[in-house]
């Protein structure tokens, strides 16, 4: 067994470990934590497979984004979780039965399928040698040349998804005291003084 | 020497462990959410197993337009929870009918 052997081993038991515990955990921070850790797994095995620029892109969109979108959602959002938790062995049977099926069918795929005949001349991007040129270059190179309208689609997705929990989240609260800074900036200083003059012993 | 296969059995788990997950918590929403994040994981490793085995590049940027749609899915789908969050107090998905009409 090579060192990439057991790394591999090591990399799936912790994924399908975490994994199962993301979905069973008491607690949604700690389901969240085990889905880091599960994607941590994932990155190796993407190292694993040559794939190390979606493996730094996986540690930076997901762990570092979507996780901690998660924990702020769960952090923020003061729910009852316990409640929630307790329908948890009603659904079970179910779950057991939905993941058996969909396990098995997949099993059934996986027993008939085999790589077609002519499949290596179907390949449009061959990798080129990693000595000559990185993954990152030759993804970067492939992307920004054939692929670069979905490249920018896949840019407007995110615009629009940006804009989209914006819109969905934002809500002006009236009850609220606000900074207005345009009505600050065309303030004008001599109409908010009034210059008194106090005669002594007069008072206003 | 670990194979395609490997890689393929790995993702299969992952996958069905994604879908036990949505089937056990049906009320909680953010478990969802992350049991769908894990079934996109699953299909993004068979994309980089495939890919990296048939030496085919192409796999590697499906999986990224892959990552980019699931990174908005999370972000959309946390919004309508905060929304729906605001506005009934419970993340309980078994109710959301109530809002129709």
């Amino acid at each position: 067994m090579t060192v990439v052997d057991f790394a591999f081993y090591v990399f799936s038991i912790v994924l399908v470990v975490a994994g199962t515990f993301t979905v069973v955990a008491r607690h949604p921070v700690h389901s969240v934590l085990w889905l880091i850790l599960a994607f941590l797994s994932a990155a190796g095995l993407f190292v694993l497979l040559g794939a190390e620029f979606l493996a730094m892109i996986l540690i930076i969109v997901y762990v570092g984004a979507v996780a901690v979108l998660f924990l702020f959602v769960v952090m923020m959002l003061d729910v009852d979780f316990a409640a929630l938790r307790g329908q948890m062995a009603k659904h079970l049977p179910l779950a057991l039965l939905m993941g058996v099926v969909v396990l098995m069918q997949l099993g059934l795929a996986f027993g008939v399928w085999q790589s077609a005949e002519g499949a290596a001349d179907l390949r449009t991007a061959i990798i080129p040698d990693v000595a000559e040129v990185t993954n990152t270059d030759a993804l970067g190179l492939l992307i920004y040349e054939e692929y670069i309208l979905l490249f920018q689609l896949a840019g407007l997705i995110l615009l629009v998804a940006m804009i989209g929990a914006i819109v969905l989240t934002m809500r002006h609260r009236t009850d609220i005291k606000r900074q207005d800074t345009l009505a600050q900036m065309y303030r004008d200083p001599a109409k908010a003084l009034e210059m008194k003059d106090v005669k002594p012993g007069q008072g206003l | 020497m670990v194979g395609l296969e490997h890689y393929l059995t790995v993702a299969t788990a992952l996958f069905v462990i994604g879908i036990f997950g949505l089937f056990l918590n049906r009320k909680n929403v953010i478990i969802i959410l992350m049991s769908i994040e894990l079934m996109l994981l699953a299909v993004n490793i068979n994309f980089v197993a495939f890919s990296s085995y048939l030496g085919d590049l192409v796999g590697q940027v499906f999986t990224m337009f892959v990552l980019t749609v699931a990174a908005a899915e999370a972000a959309i789908g946390l919004a309508i929870l905060v929304c729906f969050f605001r506005s009934r107090g419970t993340i309980d998905v078994e109710d959301v009918n109530v809002m129709k009409g």
